[in-house]
């Protein structure tokens, strides 16, 4: 498929002479058929060998995914992590205080977080925080520690956290209303020990529900956060071999990102187990 | 509460963490004052730094401060000596004798040699080598039968006479050979690297370098960081101990970290910042032409455009260029009336015979001459235009539609495709009709902008073929004393533009902010910026 995309990773406007293109693409096999070429990457990659990039001459796809996904890694863990911890405590809050001024604050905050694209708000937080005012790094490169992470990671979060406030506070209203909360009140018990101890976990189940989809935009919002910030992580290098017709990086990628997706899936389902004790029975 | 002898034990404790930590408070500070860096933005990764695989102009940037060709250019773009130190020509302008000067030397203390530039340019014609500009040296002997596999690279017209003394055989007398031998697809690569580490001896950790500074280490995507080369012959004058190239993609990016004090120079500027930028930093704002045309092609191997010259020059007269270069691309860009941009050594470029017109008057004669061509209000010219997807080109494609559609009443369809595919189209020659390109430079002299006009030349685009133009170039190459080349140069530009294969709209600039801590900076139409020309004062210090 990735063939199907008309040109190659040696057009340029300067055209080869087509002595040079036969040995370019000799070298890289691209002269034997479309099958070959199929079977003599799989047999490659059995043996951990994703072949080099086409546009990245001096490393390997093997070389540029493992630079760039512990980046990735680290820059959409901190935004998952960020936008679970203040989604759920916002949306916690609005449902305790439903119907009072701070619920709607928090919930008019979501609302833009949802709203607003992330190509707006991270150039904005940009020009305001690293800009104008200076404390923080604009960009990533020839910066060090973690004051480069939190401007990308607040925009890559900010969407998730209005999502999951939402989903929170309407779970947490639910579940607030249902028998077993009204009999641990009748008990005695005080609100935060019955959010902490009863109504938190299964309050999070439609959470996790959406922690499939959330990954999903999070890995794609991050092509954009990278962008804007520079980060090279494996959104840039997607879009760039895609743009590139680097089709040894887009593939690697490609499955990487597939087996990346069904180990997340699986940790899901796992934790559906561990949170719900009505599923760990069956 | 704690017994007095814990409380002594935790006082000790602390103080000596305390002394401990104050040791490194002032570290850096031991042997001198601090490294002086220099940030600058790159537009994107080069594809690599052996200098027969790269090609693209950011490449270009990071190689020419890694290396050194046989000559170099200062910071204001005259050509200087580089590892050459004397050359001499042969009165039939064929043969040229370079001298290596005695203390060029790679970075771990090698001495460069003439055969060391024997190997580098018979790898850049080799066959197996695949370099993207291998032909850019076809004026050397025999390199145009290497690269078609016909003779072994051994025989290219180089050789070394002794370890001082480089000797270069021309195919025909070619003036600008010296310009070429500054372009990075010509530094010396080091052969024993080579034989050591194959492949991988453009890992930074192998790589040598002849050039001002070395690569320490390359982040793709991120940041290529050099540091001096102690090694460099003319290391005592350069001023910057360390340059970090920041790759960045984005113009928007490269801005808001310029903004922040994080980049003393930019690649570029975005366009749509450009006035603010021009308000806020107008010192640091540096607009300069570039060898650079940027214009709309025709296909000329179909109708409606093949054989038709009045007609493809009515399209090019109903184009108000001004309007183009003030409110549309308004960064300083210069109309272009002409093919070869301004600027060029040695040459004065032609100019359309319309070029001091005023509008309305172009505008009537176009009308003349679309009616002649057979196209009137009820049978009006149709074709599309292809261009590639990206604001600046969308802008002006509509622009120059409306002004085709008010003026001639001709109905152009935009097309716009995603680079790569405009590009495979515009190779392919069977849809394109009217197409947006582009031409840089790679070189200072006409000759980079006329040889591809001629016929069957691979980057000639509207497949011009002019029995003419052809036999102008080929005197032209024949010429030993320039005033007399130039003569045939500009009368083959004149053929080329009364034949109107092509539409020039515009001439590039080239845009950086550089930062008034940098001193040196020197504005050239071929835009080389090398780092070892610059160096950082505070600003406000007297230079």
């Amino acid at each position: 498929m990735v063939h199907a995309a008309p040109g190659g990773p040696f057009d340029d406007e300067r055209v080869l002479p087509p002595e040079t293109r036969q040995a370019l693409e000799a070298a890289y096999n691209l002269d034997a058929p479309l099958h070959q070429q199929f079977l003599d990457y799989l047999s490659n990659l059995v043996r951990g060998d994703m072949g080099p990039s086409y546009r990245y001459r001096d490393h390997t796809v093997g070389e540029l995914i493992g630079n760039a996904f512990p980046v990735s890694l680290k820059l959409g863990g901190m935004a998952m992590l960020l936008a679970i911890v203040v989604g759920v405590t916002a949306g916690t809050v609005a449902a305790l205080r439903r119907n009072t001024w701070l619920d709607r604050t928090v919930m008019g905050f979501a609302m833009t977080g949802i709203s607003v694209p992330v190509f707006v708000i991270a150039p904005v937080l940009v020009l305001l925080l690293a800009v104008k005012m200076q404390w923080l790094p604009a960009g990533w490169s020839g910066n060090e520690g973690l004051s480069r992470f939190v401007l990308p990671v607040i925009a890559l979060a900010l969407p998730q956290v209005a999502y999951i406030a939402r989903l929170t506070r309407a779970s947490m209203i639910d579940v607030l209303a249902s028998d077993f909360i009204r009999t641990a009140r009748a008990q005695g018990l005080g609100t935060s020990a019955i959010v902490r101890y009863h109504a938190l976990k299964p309050a999070m189940l439609p959470v996790l529900s959406y922690m499939g989809p959330a990954i999903a935009a999070i890995l794609t919002g991050s092509v954009v956060v990278e962008e804007i910030f520079g980060i090279p992580g494996l959104g840039q290098f997607f879009v760039r071999g895609a743009l590139n017709r680097d089709y040894t990086l887009v593939l690697g990628i490609v499955i990487f990102y597939a087996t990346l997706v069904v180990l997340l899936n699986l940790v899901v389902d796992l934790l559906y187990g561990v949170i719900d004790p009505r599923i760990r029975r069956r | 509460m704690i017994s007095k002898k814990r409380a002594l034990v935790y006082l000790v404790i602390l103080a000596a963490a305390v002394a401990v930590v104050w040791q490194y408070q002032g570290v850096p500070q031991v042997g001198g004052p601090a490294a002086s860096v220099l940030h600058r933005g790159l537009s994107t990764d080069p594809e690599s730094v052996d200098p027969h695989k790269a090609r693209s102009v950011a490449a270009g940037e990071v190689l020419r401060d890694i290396g050194e060709g046989l000559l170099s250019y200062s910071a204001t773009g005259e050509l200087v000596a580089g590892v050459a130190d004397e050359w001499t020509a042969s009165d039939d302008g064929l043969i040229y004798t370079f001298h290596i000067r005695e203390d060029a030397r790679w970075s771990n203390g090698d001495a460069v040699t003439a055969e060391q530039f024997v190997f580098s340019l018979r790898r850049l014609v080799d066959p197996a080598t695949a370099a993207f500009y291998a032909g850019m040296v076809a004026d050397i002997n025999n390199v145009t039968e290497i690269i078609a596999g016909d003779l072994p690279p051994e025989e290219l017209g180089v050789i070394a006479a002794d370890e001082r003394t480089l000797v270069i055989t021309l195919v025909r007398p070619t003036p600008y050979l010296l310009s070429l031998l500054t372009f990075p697809s010509t530094f010396p690569v080091h052969p024993g690297s080579i034989a050591t580490h194959g492949e991988a001896f453009t890992r930074a950790e192998n790589l040598l370098s002849n050039g001002a500074y070395k690569l320490d280490s390359w982040e793709p995507g991120s940041v290529l960081s050099l540091s001096r080369n102690e090694q460099y012959w003319n290391n005592a004058v350069t001023a910057i101990d360390e340059v970090q190239h920041h790759v960045l993609t984005q113009e928007m990016t490269e801005l808001n970290r310029y903004r922040a004090g994080e980049l003393q120079v930019t690649g570029s500027v975005p366009p749509d910042s450009f006035e603010k930028v021009r308000e806020d930093y107008p010192d640091e704002l540096h607009i300069a032409p570039y060898l650079g045309v940027y214009y709309y092609g025709f296909n000329l191997t179909k109708p409606p455009f093949k054989d038709n010259p009045e007609l493809r020059e009515a399209l090019s007269l109903a184009i108000d260029r001004d309007v183009l270069v003030e409110s549309i691309t308004g960064r300083g860009e210069a109309a272009a009336y002409s093919w070869v941009p301004p600027g060029v050594d040695n040459y004065a470029p032609r100019r359309f015979n319309y070029a001091d017109q005023t509008q309305d008057e172009r505008n009537a004669h176009a009308r003349r001459l679309l009616a002649e061509a057979g196209y009137y209000p009820n049978n009006p010219l149709r074709f599309e235009l292809r261009y590639n997807t990206s604001d600046t080109q969308q802008r002006i494609a509509l622009a120059v539609q409306a002004m085709w559609k008010d003026v001639l009443g001709v109905e152009a369809t935009l097309i716009n495709e995603e680079f790569q595919v405009l590009l495979a189209n515009m190779r392919a020659g069977a849809v394109t009709q009217v197409f947006r390109s582009s031409w840089i430079g790679d070189y200072n002299d006409a000759h980079t902008f006329l040889s591809i006009m001629e016929s069957g030349n691979a980057s000639n685009m509207p497949r011009y073929a002019s029995v003419e133009f052809d036999e102008q170039m080929r005197r032209a190459a024949e010429q030993v004393d320039p005033k007399r080349r130039r003569l045939f140069l500009e009368e083959a530009e004149r053929v080329l533009l009364s034949d109107h294969p092509v539409i020039p709209l515009y001439f590039y600039v080239s845009k950086h902010l550089v930062s008034p801590d940098v001193v040196g900076w020197g504005d050239n139409v071929l835009d080389y910026h090398y780092s070892q020309h610059l160096s950082l004062a505070p600003a406000g210090a007297t230079p």
